[in-house]
């Protein structure tokens, strides 16, 4: 039979806990809301970029002398993971989901002879993944400094990956991030930043347009302006699938706190009772025996 | 009088949409002004200021890095950084020319016209506002 008093100590300590979950909660749909609006802002941007690259690309592929950020340069021996994930725990399959996807991706590549190399993006990920690859870890961006994320971050990331390809220290490059469907669905995902490709969302007609200066010379101008934005649109859905999946994560914590309060209540009610009953028990008979 | 639907977005959020009659943009290639059924162009931007009248009323624009693209009907400036001349003050235009000559480092050959260019017309940009 548990002590009473233990009960009620337990029975207390799931109470604060619920208290800190539920604040939790509330902390990460104030946030989930900005974050949904960042991504919102940014989309028209990303969108007409990917719109216009998408042309652009097109013609490029074309002629045939496509730059290398968009064609490859023609091998695909050493691939680039940039793993994406946040820098706060307790937000659920969040980052385990993003790791889990990469090391997938990791053990393919690896098994097909290719020789991987890291980025991660956020502590989490880090962390989770430094136990096995810590040897092909090549750089960390911390982001726990960051308060809002801006299109500087994005950029400074895309700049580092871009000096990284022209120095040749891989191929291929992809980033994983979790995209944002609903507050309880993030889908992890993987986009290949390059070579790069382009999907435009509705075929367009292709307006004959004027380049100024030349096709290439604006290809090569707007391709790591493109990179940066898809980094960009990727950091922020990421933003968004966090703070969802802490909300979802943080109500499923305080539902459980509360069947918990409740289980416990009732285990501390029918101690009680079974103490009072007893004691009665032994008055009456102590009372009979006279 | 004819208009032409104009869009001013940054990676950040959208500035302006709204249906102007002329807009004046600082190309790469030259300064020019768009109006209704302008031929279709893709060109990039040079730091500078872009001026979108409707009407009688008169928006301006500090803008660096980005694109413009223009149909018959629309014109969209995707711009990395674009601030209202309201908003503009001597020292955000100072950070942006720090940021460019930061860039210019370690630049050679037609990277460095390039990057010396875009320095110059950052700092050209004090005398707009």
């Amino acid at each position: 039979m548990p002590n009473l008093k233990d009960l009620k100590t337990r029975i207390q300590s799931v109470k604060n806990t619920r208290k800190i979950t539920k604040a939790m909660q509330m902390v990460a749909a104030a946030k989930l809301r900005r974050a949904q609006e960042a991504a919102e802002d940014g989309r028209p941007y990303a969108d007409r970029m990917n719109a216009v690259m998408a042309n652009l690309a097109a013609a490029a592929a074309g002629a045939g002398d496509a730059p290398e950020l968009l064609a490859g340069n023609g091998s695909d021996k050493v691939h680039l993971l940039v793993v994406a994930t946040s820098e706060r725990g307790l937000c659920g399959g969040f980052n385990s989901s993003i790791v889990r996807m990469a090391r997938a991706r990791t053990v393919e590549l690896l098994a097909a002879g290719k020789t991987v190399k890291m980025l991660t993006v956020g502590k989490k990920g880090r962390e989770q993944l430094k136990r096995e690859y810590s040897d092909i870890m090549i750089d960390h961006v911390d982001m726990s400094e960051v308060k809002r994320l801006g299109y500087v971050n994005a950029h400074s990331i895309a700049t580092d990956v871009i000096d990284r390809f022209k120095a040749g220290e891989f191929d291929v490059a992809t980033i994983f991030y979790n995209k944002f469907e609903t507050v309880m669905s993030q889908v992890p995902t993987e986009l290949q930043l390059i070579p790069a490709s382009f999907e435009a969302d509705e075929k367009e007609e292709a307006a004959f347009y004027d380049y100024e200066p030349g096709e290439e010379e604006l290809l090569a101008e707007l391709l790591p302006r493109a990179l940066a934005t898809q980094v960009f649109t990727a950091l922020l859905e990421n933003g968004a699938s966090e703070q969802g999946a802490r909300m979802s994560a943080m109500d499923n914590a305080t539902r459980n706190a509360g069947e918990m309060i409740d289980k416990l209540t009732i285990v501390y009610n029918r101690s009680r009772q079974a103490a009072i009953t007893n004691e009665l028990i032994e008055i009456i008979s102590g009372a009979e025996a006279l | 009088m004819a208009t032409i639907q104009f869009d001013l977005v940054s990676p950040e959020r959208k500035l302006a949409s709204l249906e102007a009659t002329e807009i004046h943009i600082p190309g790469s290639e030259g300064d020019f002004t768009a109006m209704a059924d302008h031929a279709p162009l893709l060109t990039t931007l040079r730091p500078g200021m872009v001026k979108v009248v409707a009407g009688s009323v008169v928006t301006e624009y500090v803008v660096t890095g980005g694109f413009v693209e223009i149909s018959g009907t629309t014109a969209s400036v995707l711009a990395e950084h674009a601030i209202p001349k309201s908003e503009v003050t001597e020292d955000t235009i100072n950070a942006l020319v720090e940021a460019a000559e930061e860039a210019a480092k370690g630049t050679q050959g037609a990277e460095k016209d390039v990057a010396d260019k875009c320095v110059a017309d950052t700092k050209a940009l004090l005398a707009l506002i």
